[in-house]
Parts: structure tokens; C-alpha cells; sequence
């Protein structure tokens, strides 16, 4: 009987409901049995829902089980899931399950199919390849296949990529840095941690494009604190690549040469504003900094700096490897190639949904997301992080891009999207924003530092009916302050929240509407 | 004059050069490119409401007041961090703008006093009124109950006051570079933090910087509170160190509630210390003496009398001892603390009134080799270089100086030159701050043991020649190839490679090359030095071998090169340039030379002896051996600050007759007969020059205590003494040396007044001065190379004595003490403390804080002890910044063999714990006749040191010839026993040694 090849992810999703214990489980178990299995430690699919989802390879392909507890694992066995039959559990051929196959994964292509760093697989699923492509190009040249390619900054401003290498390659300097920007502090968001810990191997040859590209020879990898095994898998899958020959003094046995480090975040959420998080790899306190000058012209050290976020960096080698006009071709208007949606809070089936722009929302929370955890009706969705607008149900069939999302007044952001039912006070969630805020403010600028307590304390009288019709336009007007005073998108968008919970959900703000909490 | 309010552009000015056209509120406004638009608005005439923001900080953008409309531009963008570019059209004023302006401003006072203690010092509530705030509609949490720190001695933090704009965070990074101040927590908890402790207890160096910054009441100094808001100002300067920063006297009537440093100031640029910004308040101490007193004996009390009675008394007992004594047994010290003018008159007296050239000046016993050696090789004795020079270095070689400590406002401006990218080589004994302290490391520490400069400094320049590094194209235009030829051949003799000198220099010759390649390799190289070069055995060759290095190197002549010497005092320049010194009239001419006599002789009508005067140690000497009998002192405590103080006070006790002219009663004054009262520079109506050679003018800002300037009373004595000596005021002073010194010939109180300062040379050619001087030819024409053999001090670590001594001051305590002694900056040192590396406290049982016996082969003193790796093994550091401890108890009479400038920085020691505090436990007894000594130790040193342009024995006559007495030259030859004398002396004595005119 030849081996018996088992994935369970090690992806800290997965972990978190019980895949180490299942692996003991399975090993034990098939110990006992007798049998010869082999378990493999995978990313996470994304299907989050179904997590510790388990994958056996058959002649057929990888058959899926999920959600797979310790106590079903006898019952599995009994079963002959390890010879991919069937049972309660039994998903079919991962690539058949309706969630993921409705999926268009790019960025996240080997995310849950590879074991993370394995550089034979990662070789094997095309890894590689873009950068060995890279490294016959000229500079130019690869700039110029990222700016065909449509790419957008996908930490939330939807920067064009390839402008901004181009600033970077043409101001001179004889060093300059790429830094990727892994503080993903929004809450309802967790791509850049799954593909750190499920394809690490990808990001460091996007970095080590755009190194090329712009003429930097050290890329720093700022993850937040809060993710500990994203930071081991990185610090693993540097290594590997060092003694690789790809990363360190010739990248493949070029002349070029490229080294990464990472730089653990200093605990703020702040430090995921691009200039803040230069000051923090600086070794300086976490605060925003004023631009003019661009990070692209005078960033790290004063040197010039490409920043972009773990998505944009991750999706450049498909780009190298499959051509610009691959990716070109997805999408919609100028939200060209595919978003990697994260799908959370009050939500039946949440995870990752990478699609092409476009998608209505109403795709994302009902069809994919099968509305709410609670059964209870959905009542506002929170598009974007903490400083998305919550919008309401007759909104659901915006297209989800950048253009159409600030035309129905919300934003993409880092494409997280946040379920609320109807039991939810929008006054409370209002309330939350400012709150937010004043809890992350860095503290620099006058209407983020002073304006987000103030913007709670209002909120906190209108809801206690306090002068309630002064405190909403006293309310209001700080807004304005707060969107067009502010230093950065802190203080500026975190009106955003609260206007829209007042525009669409007003009569929450009345507090002869009883509070649930 | 009323408060001067110096306008703030809210920006730092643009370093471009290329302008650009835009406009502002319909203005046509062209400005350099990258000026901010709000500093192109406040220069069009344009107020756009700021609070973060100040001219002396790198823009910040944290308050957001100062938002804007670009056309064509979405959003509204802060203008002080927002460029202007060419064809901008901005507006600072639309009903948006207002609006987001009102609403920072009602949040900002929402969480504001509403009554500012400081009154408008704190500009929030003008700028809720500039704004048009008209009511505050939040009400919740805030920080007015924060309590207050006042643990500073001279300002006071109130939190509730603070609006977190950073700007005292900034200053304490940007302008002081000390970076004791933080912002703690973020948010709306985000507070001002002196790094989690008080004030006091924290890195700050109470320079002033963040009080200055605050645009608020948070940081202010106390006198604010105590004494009220200033009503006027004066333009004055600082009377500490050589940096001589400009300040704003503030008052309210005649008092004087704080010093504020001039943005405007050209050496400070508005920058300050704890001592200059703070410590001003010995001016009006109780123990200042404000009525002449006049006793018999030193051991009678002292007796108040009037000017009148002094005067004459005075005078009668100066003219009764020449009548006895001779001419020359009479003599006179001028004071580097005091104005040119006050030192011009003081030197006048003694040339004209006393008739000799008994003149010299406390710079003797520091920076007279600076004079030796610069002339010698340069042609003038100055630094060549303006402060901002140092703007454009690219690597500096700083020696024997702490900037840090002694010149902290030039210091911090070398930090952030550092910060940029500019490399420092250190060459000094200890591990000063600057060899790294945040931000700033230097590349290069060559820790060399004390006394050992010039193999130093010849390994280095050994190193240039060897490895082909001279800048032949500079050397071949500018020097004098004849001087450069001998000097190249001696220096590449082996016995001059790091590696041979190693041993002497305990530095790695390695490490010698790696600094010699990096100073000579860089496009701009600049040279400061200070104390730790003067104060040695060699002090003036060393100063040759700095001046030979930068010739060699091409470091001469422009912008970020240069030879920089860090002078001491505030007038240490200036003290020099008005003739003080024995053999040389005023602005560094011989006093043998006929032409220049005959300009001074012409004016003050008296005939001026052609041959130099005693130096102070001569007359030390001459006392003891009874020759010299009579002393007028202008402030200085010699008693105190001159070395071997037992030497000084049995010179003291011998002569019959000493005049003090001080502040207060000091060491020396326990030796007068006559107390002259002094003025404080608050009181006084002159001009001091600084280590730059620029000349401010120094304004009196309270009425004089005694009634009197100094030099009226110095006038006075000269008229007691038969020569008439008067002018109207200071600036008829000045007229008189502009008139007899073509270095001064355009200086003019008025000029001064136009131009704020001015550096000379000031004349026809340069009338409105010179910053960088030699640029393009040597003021002696060609640049001379001098040859400068290494001789090691004969004061060596023994048995005995195994240690070496060095000698130094902090930033808190200037000097003698006088002045800062008598501040609250006594809370920061209030005793010297001797500094030992562990090793040697270790081998004898010395713990860190007790007490420790410090004993050399003249004297023996208690001090506290500092365990410390910032001195070497083998060496031992302390100041002498208090009486009590003595220092110079235990430094010796050795000398520079050009200057006889003391040789503080090695004094072989021992050290042993002591179960007694501190003070002085002996002086040892004098040899029979000091003088005789003194000469045959001087002669032969000479013999030694000097650098050879004649035949050897010539130079040496030649040399004695220029700076001893005929008295002096008298003795040597006919009192001294010549077998003690080395043969060159001999030689020497056989010449005809009398002046031939220069």
C-alpha cells in the first residue's frame, strides 16, 4: 500500500479551532490503525468556516473534510477517509467545492495547495518563474509590465503599483529599499497573514522584483506583533531562500543582489500608515509623517522607498509569470485584476473570496458569505476596516471596485467586509469609530489626537439624549475637521464610519430607540 | 527700545537658489523653490494662524491651522510642510478654510486653560481670537489637573498648558540634538515627557531650546512668574565661552526677567546654553562688592572708601614702588572676560601711564600658543573660519576640545552636521560625549595618552605624506615650498610613523593611518581644537602641526576647512587682538618694530619701550626673587585658576602691592590691597570678540552697581598715575583702536549697531569683514610649514606619581566658578569630582563616591571620586571649577616652551582613598630661587622646541630675543650656572641678544 498523504493546515485560522490537535489526532489515530499516513502541514484554503478542513490526496485529486474536530477522527478512519470516501464530512474534491471553485485565484493561487515552505512545491505550482523572467528584463522593462498590468496598491489607497516603482527607479540613489507593509491592523481582515503563512515564498519574490526593478538591494517585511506565525513562516522562508541562492549577494546568480529582513511591528495600528511605519523601522516612535516628500522619493533613511502592501507584492510574480495583459484582462474600469475579499464578523461562511472587480456586494455577503452567523437579517455591512463606511442592505448592489464604492460613499480599503445583523446599534457602532480612533490616534494632528475623544463624548451624549440636534451638527462639523484637517487617513476617514451610520442609519441616533447591545 | 518680537516665517529658508513665481491671495509672490507656502506667505506680508510651526524647526504639520487651497489641487494641505512650485495659485482664506481653523481651534481650547498663567507667552487664546473662534462647544475629558514639574531650577513645565505640537520635542532633536524630550502614550494621552522623570532627573541640559520653542505657557521660565512679563529688550551679548551667542536682554523696567537668544545672532542663530540663557544671576548676587575698598596689610580687614580715595591711594602706592623699584617692578593682567575696549585701556595704562610693557592677559594661560603658532605659520592669530564654515565639512578632527561641555551652542551645531553625514575624529585622552552619544558616533577616537599631541598629529600628517595624500596643487600656490620641502623631508622621517610613536600614543597605529587617510581624503576637512592643544609642553608646536596638516591637505581658504581653535572665554580673542600680551601692540604687531610704535606714540603722546614686558608666570617669578612688586589685576582670580597655586600665592605674598578690579572678593583678593568693584557685561558698554573673530556689541542693560565702567576707572588710575587718560564713552574707545590697528581700521560702535557684528579683519578691502580668511593668500603671503619635532613633557608618570592628571570643565560650571558658583546651577555640580578608570580605583581600593587623596610633587588635595571608563587606565580627570577642591594645587609650573601657557593637561599624580572630605591638605615649599630655575627650564625647552629657520643657536637667541625682558635675558646670561643650560643655550648666549627691529 503506497503512503497515504494527509494536509492539515498549520495556518493559525485553522489552529485556532483545533488543526494541531487534529494532526495529534490523526497521527495517533493511524498509528494505532497501523497505517501509513503521512501529514502535511498546507495553508488555509480560506473556506475559514470549515477550518481544520482536511485534505487527503487521491488518484482522483485532494478530497476535503471540514470541519474536522478531534472526536470525528475516529469515526473518519472508520470511515476510510484517508482512501478519500465518504462521510458526513466529505466536501468532494476540494477544487469541486462551490465556494472555492466560484473563486478566481491569482494572488492567492497556491495559498492551501503547497506546504508553505516547501521550495520543491513552491517550484512546482510555477514558483519561480516570474522572477527568472524578471531577471532578463531591464528595469524599465518590468516596471513596465507591472503598470500594463493594472496593479493597484491593495493596502487601501489603490495606488497605482507601477507609477510608483517608476518614481522610485528614476530618482537616483545608490540605496533604496522595498518595504512591504504586513501591519495588517484593520479588523475584519487577515489575507496578508494567510498568504504570509500559506505562500511566503511568493512575497519575497515580489519584493525581489521590485528590488530589481527599482534598483533596491534590501526589502524589510514590517508584520505586526499580533502575528507571530507569519512572522516565524517569513523568517523560515528567508532562510530557506538564502541558502537557496536567491536571496543574499546573487539573486539566482545574477548581479543582483537582494536581501530581506523583517521588522516586527511596534503594536500600534497607526504604524500601518506608510510613513508611520518607516519611522517605526527606524527604530522611532510610531507617528505619521507629512508628505510632501513622496516615501517613493525620500522614504526609509531619507532614501528612496517603495512601500506596498503584502497583496500588491504577492500578486507581482503572476504578473512576471503569466504577462501583464493576464491579469489585464480582469476586473472592471479602472479596478483592474482580481481583490482578495475577506469575508467576517457576523458571517455564516467567512474567509477569503479572491474574484475579478466587479462582484456585487451582495454576491460577497449572501451568496459566498450565506448572510449572517446569526440567521437574523443582515442590517449594515462595514466595507474596508474600522474606517469603511457601513452601508445598508439597499446598497448591496454596488460593484465591488474602488470607483464604485466611493461613489455610494465607501471605500474598498484592504477589501475586509464586516457583517452586522439587525440587532445592531449604529449609534453604538458610530460611537466605536471615534473610539477607534482615539485608541490608535498617533497622536500628531489636532483633529485625530483631540477630535476622535470629542467625536465619542458627542456621540455618547446625542445617545443619551443630550442636546441631541447641537451635539449632531457639533458632530458633523467635526467631521468636516476631522476629513479635511487630518495628517492621514486615521483621522481623515474616520468620519467616514460615523457619516454613514448617520445618513443611513439616523434613527438609531434617536434614544428613544431602545439600545441593544 | 520696546520688546523686540523677531518675525517667525514659520519655515526654515530654502537652501535653493532658483526662483519661482506663484500667488498667494492674489499676490505675486517669487521665492526660492521648496520654501513652504506658509513662509512665502509671512514673507508677502501674508499671516497665515499657526501653532506647530516656527522658523528654527523643520516643518511638522501637526496642528493643521495653517491649511490651504491650491488651486487645481484637491483638499486643503498644511502650507508649512507643502512646497511652493512655479505657477501655484493659493489661497490661505475661504469659508472652508475658516471652518476647519475654527474647529482645531475649539477642540485645541476645549482642553485649555481657560486663563493662561503665562499671560499672552501663550499664544492659544490670540489665536482662538485670529481664527475667530467664538465659543468652545465640547465639553469632556481634559488634562487641566496635570500637576506641574518644577523641578528645573529656571522654567517650569505645565502640562495643562501643552498642545502637543512637538515644537520643545523638535528643538531638543533639531537645534539641541540632546533628545531628552518625548512624547509618551498617542492619542489623546499622547503628553510631553522628559523621558518618564522630571526634568531635572532626565538628559536635558537646560538649554532653553524647548522653553523658546513653546508657543504656550507649558514651558517657561520662572522668572516670568516671579518678576512679570518683559516690556522692552536689549541686544546684548553672552559673557561665557568663545562661542558668544547674542541675546535678547528681556526686562520689565531695569530688571532683567530673562535672556532670550537672538535668532538673528551670528554665531548662535538663536541657540543658547544653561549658562548664557540661565545662569546671568551672579549679576545682582549679594555677593557682589559695588564700593572700593582699600586696606594697608592683606592680613587687615577691608575698608569701603570712595572712588576718589582709592584712586589715589592706589596710585601713590603704585608711583612710590617704580620710585623705589625701578620702572619695570610694576605690571599689569588685562582679563579676557572684559570688553576690547576695557582691555584696550588697561594695556594703554601699563604701556603709557606705568611706562613698561608689564602687560598680559589671562589668554597667557590658555590660548597663547594659538597666537604663536598661527602666526607663525599663517601670518595672523585668529581662527580662520566663521562657525557656519562648519555647514560644509565633511570631516572634522576635533582635538583636546569638548564641544559638548565648553562650547555647547557650536557643539550642537556640529552635531547636526554630524547627523547629516559629516565624520568625526576625535583625538583626545578621554571618551568625550561626542564619541558617541544618540545620533552622533565618531568614526574615529584616537585615545592618546596626555602629553603626546604632537607625535599625534606628526603620525597623522607622516601618514599624508607617505601614502601620497599632500594636495600638491594647494601646497605648490599657497605655500612656501621652501619651508614645505625641509617639512616634508622631517616629517617622513620613520621616527614619525604612527608606528614608531605608538608606543608614546598608546593609539593603534592602524588607527592613526585609517583617521590620517579619512581627514586628508575628505573634499572638506575642518580642524577645532581647544585646551587639550594649548595647555601642554608643546602647546605652540602642536599648534604648528595642525596649522602644517591643513596646508598639507589643501584645508585652507574656504568654506567647511579651516583651523579652528574653540576659544575659552568670551573675549579671549578679542583680549589678544588689543595688544595684552608684553611683546605685542594691539592686532599681533612686535613691539620692536619703530613703525608701530610711532602710530600708538603719535596718539597718546608718550614713548613706548621697544622691548617685550614680563609674561604673568615671569612675573610670578620676578616677585618671588623680589624684582616685581606691584600688580593691578583686571578680573581674573589667578589665585585660583593659575597652576601650581603655591607658586602664585607666594608671588602674591611677596609683592608689596596688589590691585583687584572683580566681581566679588576671590582667592586673589585675599592677596590685594586696593578692590577696584567690577561690572557684570549686564552693565557694561562694549564690544567682545569670539572665537570667530566676529565682534558684537555688548549693550548695558542695567545701570552700572558701582557707579562706574571699568575703563573710566581704569582711566582714572592712569590720570592718578600722571598720564592723562579720557574718553566719552566706549565707542570713542573703539574709534581709537580702528584708528591705530588696520585689522580694526572700519570697526565702529555705529557700524556695529547696522551690521549686528562683524568678523575682522574689517577695512577699505573688507568693510563689512571676513568670515573665512586666507582665501586666496596667506595674510603672511605664503603659508609656512614649521617643523615640528616631537619632545615629551618632562612631567612623566614615575614611581611616585604614576598617574597622569588632566584637567577640564562641564557644562554646568564655567571656570573658576565665580559666576556659575553663585546660580542654581550649583544643583547640577556643586564640587569637582575626580574621575578614575576602574582599574586604578580597583589596584587602590578607591570606591565609586568616597573620598580620595590626589597628591603631585607640588601639592596634595581631597577630592570626591567618579568611577569611570571615560578616562583611560593611567589617567585621572577633574575641573577646577571650586576653591575647595584646589586643582590647581596639584598642577605644576611646566609650561609651553614658545607662550609659557601652563601645562594643565599633565601633571603626574598619585591617588590614594582619604577618610577626609574634601580640600586642600598642603603645598609644598618652594626651591630657593624659582626664577632662576624658571629661566634655565625655559631656556632649554626653547632650545628643545624651537623650529629651526637659522642656525640652531640662532633661533633660540632670536626667539629670546622676541619674548623675554632684557631683565630676563640679563639673568641667564650672567646668573646662571651653565652647566644646567643645554649647549645650544650656551651657544646662544655667546649672540649679540639684543632686539634687532623685525
Amino acid at each position: 500500500m503506497s503512503e497515504i498523504r494527509i494536509y492539515v493546515p498549520k495556518d493559525s485560522a485553522a489552529r485556532s479551532v483545533g488543526a494541531d490537535e487534529v494532526v495529534a489526532a490523526i497521527e495517533r489515530e493511524s498509528a494505532e490503525r497501523g497505517l501509513s499516513i503521512t501529514t502535511l502541514r498546507n495553508g488555509s484554503r480560506g473556506a475559514l468556516w470549515l477550518e481544520p478542513m482536511i485534505e487527503v490526496e487521491t488518484p482522483a485529486g485532494r478530497v476535503a473534510y471540514g470541519p474536522v474536530q478531534v472526536s470525528e477522527i475516529p469515526s473518519l478512519f472508520d470511515a476510510g477517509f484517508h482512501l478519500g470516501s465518504e462521510h458526513h464530512l466529505y466536501l468532494g474534491r476540494t477544487e469541486d467545492i462551490p465556494w472555492l471553485a466560484r473563486q478566481d485565484r491569482f494572488t492567492f493561487a497556491r495559498v492551501g495547495l503547497i506546504v508553505p515552505l516547501s521550495m520543491a512545491e513552491y517550484q512546482n505550482h510555477g514558483g519561480l518563474v516570474g522572477l527568472r523572467r524578471a531577471l532578463k528584463m531591464s528595469p524599465e522593462a518590468i516596471v513596465g509590465e507591472v503598470t500594463d498590468s493594472g496593479l493597484r496598491g491593495r493596502g487601501g489607497a489603490g495606488f497605482p503599483a507601477g507609477i510608483k516603482w517608476r518614481t522610485v527607479l528614476s530618482t537616483p540613489g545608490e540605496q533604496k529599499y522595498i518595504c512591504c507593509n504586513a501591519d495588517e491592523g484593520d479588523s475584519g481582515t487577515f489575507a496578508d497573514r494567510m498568504l504570509m503563512e500559506g505562500d511566503p515564498f511568493t512575497l519575497l519574490e515580489g519584493m525581489t522584483i521590485a528590488g530589481i526593478a527599482v534598483g533596491a538591494n534590501e526589502g524589510i517585511i514590517y508584520i505586526r506583533s499580533e502575528y507571530p506565525d507569519a512572522i516565524a513562516t517569513m523568517s523560515d522562508a528567508i532562510e530557506i531562500a538564502e541558502e537557496f541562492g536567491w536571496l543574499g549577494s546573487s539573486v539566482l546568480g545574477s548581479a543582483h543582489q537582494f536581501k530581506i529582513r523583517i521588522r516586527k511591528g511596534g503594536g500600534s495600528y497607526v504604524c500601518g500608515e506608510e510613513t508611520a511605519m518607516l519611522e517605526s523601522i527606524e527604530g522611532k516612535r510610531g507617528i505619521v509623517r507629512s508628505k510632501p516628500p513622496l516615501p517613493a522619493i525620500e522614504g526609509l533613511f531619507g532614501k528612496p522607498t517603495v512601500i506596498n502592501n503584502v497583496l500588491t507584492l504577492a500578486t507581482v510574480p503572476g504578473i512576471l509569470s503569466e504577462g501583464a495583459s493576464a491579469y489585464a484582462s480582469k476586473g472592471v474600469g479602472r479596478s483592474i485584476g482580481t481583490q482578495v475579499f475577506q469575508l467576517a464578523g457576523n458571517i455564516a461562511r467567512g474567509g477569503i473570496v479572491e474574484t475579478a472587480f466587479g462582484v456585487t456586494l451582495d454576491t460577497l455577503v449572501n451568496d459566498f458569505g450565506g448572510g449572517t452567523y446569526s440567521k437574523r437579517p443582515v442590517r449594515a455591512v462595514q466595507v474596508g476596516g474600522p474606517l469603511g463606511a457601513y452601508l445598508p442592505v439597499s446598497s448591496f448592489d454596488v460593484s465591488m471596485d474602488y470607483e464604485s464604492l466611493i461613489a455610494v460613499g465607501g471605500m474598498l480599503g484592504h477589501g475586509g467586509i464586516v457583517l452586522f445583523d439587525d440587532s445592531v446599534n449604529m449609534a453604538v457602532q458610530a460611537k466605536f469609530a471615534m473610539e477607534f480612533c482615539a485608541i490608535e490616534s498617533c497622536g500628531k494632528c489636532t483633529p485625530c489626537r483631540l477630535g476622535s475623544t470629542r467625536g465619542a463624548e458627542t456621540i455618547e451624549k446625542i445617545m443619551i439624549g443630550e442636546n441631541v440636534q447641537g451635539n449632531m451638527k457639533l458632530l458633523l462639523d467635526l467631521c468636516e475637521v476631522m476629513t479635511d484637517g487630518s495628517l492621514c487617513a486615521m483621522g481623515g476617514l474616520t468620519p467616514l464610519p460615523v457619516r454613514s451610520a448617520v445618513l443611513h442609519f439616523g434613527e438609531d441616533f434617536d434614544k428613544r430607540r431602545e439600545v441593544k447591545q | 527700545m520696546t520688546l523686540l518680537i523677531e518675525p517667525d516665517y514659520g519655515t526654515p529658508a530654502s537652501k535653493k537658489f532658483d526662483l519661482v513665481h506663484v500667488e498667494i491671495d492674489g499676490i505675486e509672490v517669487e521665492i526660492p523653490a521648496d520654501t513652504s507656502i506658509m513662509r512665502a506667505s509671512a514673507i508677502a506680508g501674508i499671516s497665515i494662524p499657526k501653532l506647530c510651526a516656527t522658523d528654527r524647526l523643520k516643518a511638522f504639520g501637526s496642528c493643521r491651522l495653517c491649511v490651504v487651497e491650491i488651486e487645481g489641487r484637491n483638499g486643503t494641505p498644511s502650507s508649512c510642510t507643502t512646497p511652493v512650485a512655479d505657477g501655484m495659485k493659493i489661497s490661505t482664506n475661504s469659508e472652508r478654510i475658516d471652518r476647519i481653523r475654527q474647529g482645531v481651534m475649539e477642540l485645541y481650547m476645549s482642553d485649555h486653560p481657560e486663563v493662561c498663567a503665562a499671560g499672552d507667552e501663550c499664544e492659544m487664546h490670540g489665536v482662538a481670537k485670529q481664527v475667530g473662534l467664538s465659543q468652545v462647544r465640547y465639553s469632556g475629558s481634559t488634562h487641566l489637573d496635570l500637576p506641574k514639574d518644577e523641578s528645573n531650577p529656571y522654567f517650569t513645565f505645565d502640562s495643562t498648558e501643552c498642545i502637543i505640537c512637538n515644537r520643545c520635542v523638535r528643538a531638543c532633536d533639531e537645534v539641541q540634538g540632546t533628545f531628552a524630550l518625548t512624547i509618551e502614550n498617542r492619542g489623546f494621552e499622547a503628553r510631553v515627557s522628559s523621558s518618564g522623570t522630571s526634568f531635572m532627573e532626565s538628559e536635558c541640559v537646560s538649554c532653553g531650546a524647548c522653553v523658546q520653542a513653546c508657543p504656550t505657557g507649558a514651558l517657561t521660565e520662572k522668572t516670568l512668574y516671579t518678576i512679570g512679563t518683559p516690556t522692552r529688550s536689549v541686544i546684548t551679548t553672552c559673557a561665557y565661552c568663545g562661542v558668544g551667542c547674542s541675546f535678547k536682554a528681556e526686562m520689565k523696567g531695569d530688571e532683567l526677567v530673562r535672556m532670550v537668544p537672538l535668532k538673528d545672532g551670528g554665531a548662535n542663530e538663536g541657540h543658547s546654553c544653561v549658562k548664557g540663557r540661565f545662569a546671568w544671576g551672579y549679576a545682582t548676587h549679594e555677593d557682589r562688592i559695588t564700593e572700593p575698598m582699600i586696606r594697608e596689610a592683606i592680613t587687615d580687614p577691608w575698608k569701603a572708601v570712595s572712588w576718589q580715595e582709592a584712586i589715589e591711594y592706589a596710585a601713590s602706592k603704585l608711583m612710590a614702588i617704580q620710585s623705589k623699584h625701578g620702572v619695570d617692578s610694576i605690571g599689569g593682567i588685562t582679563s579676557s572676560r572684559c570688553t576690547n575696549e576695557e582691555v584696550y585701556v588697561v594695556q594703554k595704562m601699563v604701556r603709557a601711564a606705568m611706562g613698561n610693557n608689564n602687560v598680559d592677559t589671562c589668554a597667557r594661560v590658555c590660548h597663547s600658543p594659538t597666537g604663536y603658532g598661527l602666526n607663525q605659520t599663517f601670518g595672523t592669530s585668529a581662527g580662520t573660519q566663521d562657525f557656519e564654515s562648519v555647514e560644509h565639512s565633511d570631516v572634522i578632527l576635533l582635538i583636546g576640545a569638548n564641544p559638548t561641555a565648553a562650547h555647547p551652542v557650536f557643539a550642537s551645531r556640529m552635531k547636526q552636521v554630524l547627523r547629516r553625514g559629516a565624520q568625526l575624529i576625535i583625538v583626545d585622552p578621554r571618551t568625550i560625549e561626542l564619541v558617541r552619544t544618540p545620533h552622533v558616533e565618531a568614526t574615529h577616537h584616537l585615545a592618546l595618552m596626555p602629553g603626546t599631541n604632537v607625535a599625534i598629529i606628526n603620525a597623522l600628517a607622516h601618514v599624508v605624506a607617505e601614502e601620497g595624500l599632500i594636495d600638491r596643487a594647494f601646497v605648490n600656490e599657497r605655500c612656501d615650498l621652501e619651508s614645505f620641502a625641509r617639512w616634508e623631508e622631517f616629517i617622513r622621517l620613520p621616527e614619525n610613523s604612527p608606528e614608531a610613536l605608538e608606543g608614546a600614543t598608546r593609539v593603534p597605529a592602524m588607527k592613526v593611518r585609517e583617521a590620517a587617510r579619512l581627514f586628508a581624503s575628505a573634499p572638506n576637512g575642518a580642524i577645532y581644537y581647544g585646551l587639550g592643544v594649548t595647555e601642554h609642553s608643546q602647546g605652540s608646536t602642536m599648534v604648528m602641526g595642525i596649522a602644517n596638516l591643513a596646508m598639507a591637505t589643501g584645508n585652507i581658504g574656504r568654506p567647511g576647512v579651516g583651523v579652528n581653535p574653540l576659544r575659552g572665554q568670551n573675549n579671549v580673542q578679542g583680549s589678544c587682538d588689543m595688544g595684552s600680551f608684553p611683546h605685542e601692540l594691539p592686532g599681533y604687531r612686535h613691539i620692536s618694530n619703530p613703525k608701530t610704535r610711532e602710530i600708538f606714540e603719535n596718539i597718546w603722546g608718550r614713548k613706548i619701550r621697544p622691548e617685550p614686558g614680563l609674561r604673568i608666570p615671569n612675573m610670578f617669578d620676578a616677585a618671588i626673587s623680589g624684582e616685581f612688586k606691584g600688580l593691578y589685576i583686571q578680573g581674573e582670580d589667578i589665585a585660583q585658576s593659575d597652576p601650581n597655586i603655591s607658586h602664585v600665592h607666594a608671588a602674591l605674598r611677596a609683592m608689596e602691592f596688589v590691585i583687584v578690579q572683580d566681581l566679588f572678593l576671590n582667592e586673589t583678593s585675599k592677596f590685594a590691597h586696593v578692590f577696584l568693584p567690577g561690572t557684570s557685561f549686564l552693565e557694561k558698554d562694549g564690544t567682545f570678540t569670539n572665537a570667530e573673530r566676529r565682534i558684537n556689541r555688548v549693550r548695558p542693560v542695567i545701570p552700572s552697581k558701582t557707579g562706574k565702567s571699568e575703563w573710566e576707572v581704569t582711566c582714572d588710575l592712569s590720570r592718578a598715575l600722571g598720564y592723562e587718560m579720557d574718553y566719552p564713552n566706549g565707542a570713542a574707545i573703539m574709534d581709537e583702536i580702528a584708528a591705530t590697528t588696520p585689522t580694526f581700521s572700519g570697526v565702529s560702535f555705529a557700524k556695529l549697531d547696522e551690521l549686528g557684528s562683524i568678523q575682522w579683519p574689517c577695512n577699505e578691502a573688507n568693510p563689512v569683514g571676513t568670515p573665512v580668511m586666507h582665501v586666496d593668500h596667506f595674510v603672511r603671503g605664503e603659508g609656512r610649514f614649521m617643523e615640528t619635532p616631537y619632545v615629551p613633557t618632562e612631567e612623566k608618570a614615575s614611581r611616585k606619581f604614576p598617574l597622569l592628571l588632566t584637567t577640564g570643565r562641564i557644562l554646568s560650571q564655567y571656570n573658576v566658578g565665580a559666576q556659575t558658583r553663585r546660580t542654581p546651577n550649583n544643583l547640577w555640580h556643586s564640587e569637582d569630582i575626580l574621575d578614575i578608570h576602574e582599574s586604578d580605583a580597583l589596584l587602590r581600593g578607591i570606591s565609586d563616591g568616597g573620598w580620595v587623596r590626589l597628591s603631585s610633587r607640588v601639592g596634595e588635595t581631597v577630592l570626591k571620586a567618579r568611577i569611570t571608563d571615560e578616562v583611560p587606565a593611567g589617567v585621572v580627570y577633574t575641573t577646577f571649577h571650586f576653591p575647595e577642591s584646589g586643582a590647581n594645587v596639584i598642577t605644576t609650573e611646566y609650561s609651553d616652551w614658545a607662550t609659557n601657557c601652563p601645562e594643565y593637561k599633565v601633571t603626574a599624580v598619585e591617588i590614594a582613598p582619604s577618610v577626609r572630605g574634601p580640600g586642600v591638605l598642603s603645598e609644598h615649599i618652594q626651591s630657593d630661587d624659582a626664577e632662576l630655575e624658571s629661566l634655565i627650564r625655559m631656556a632649554n625647552q626653547i632650545a628643545a622646541n624651537v623650529p629651526l629657520t637659522a642656525a640652531p643657536e640662532h633661533a633660540v637667541a632670536h626667539h629670546i630675543v622676541q619674548f623675554w625682558t632684557p631683565a630676563m635675558r640679563a639673568r641667564l646670561r650672567n646668573d646662571v650656572d651653565r652647566s644646567k643650560l643645554s649647549p645650544i643655550v650656551v651657544q646662544a648666549l655667546q649672540l649679540d641678544l639684543t632686539p634687532q627691529p623685525v
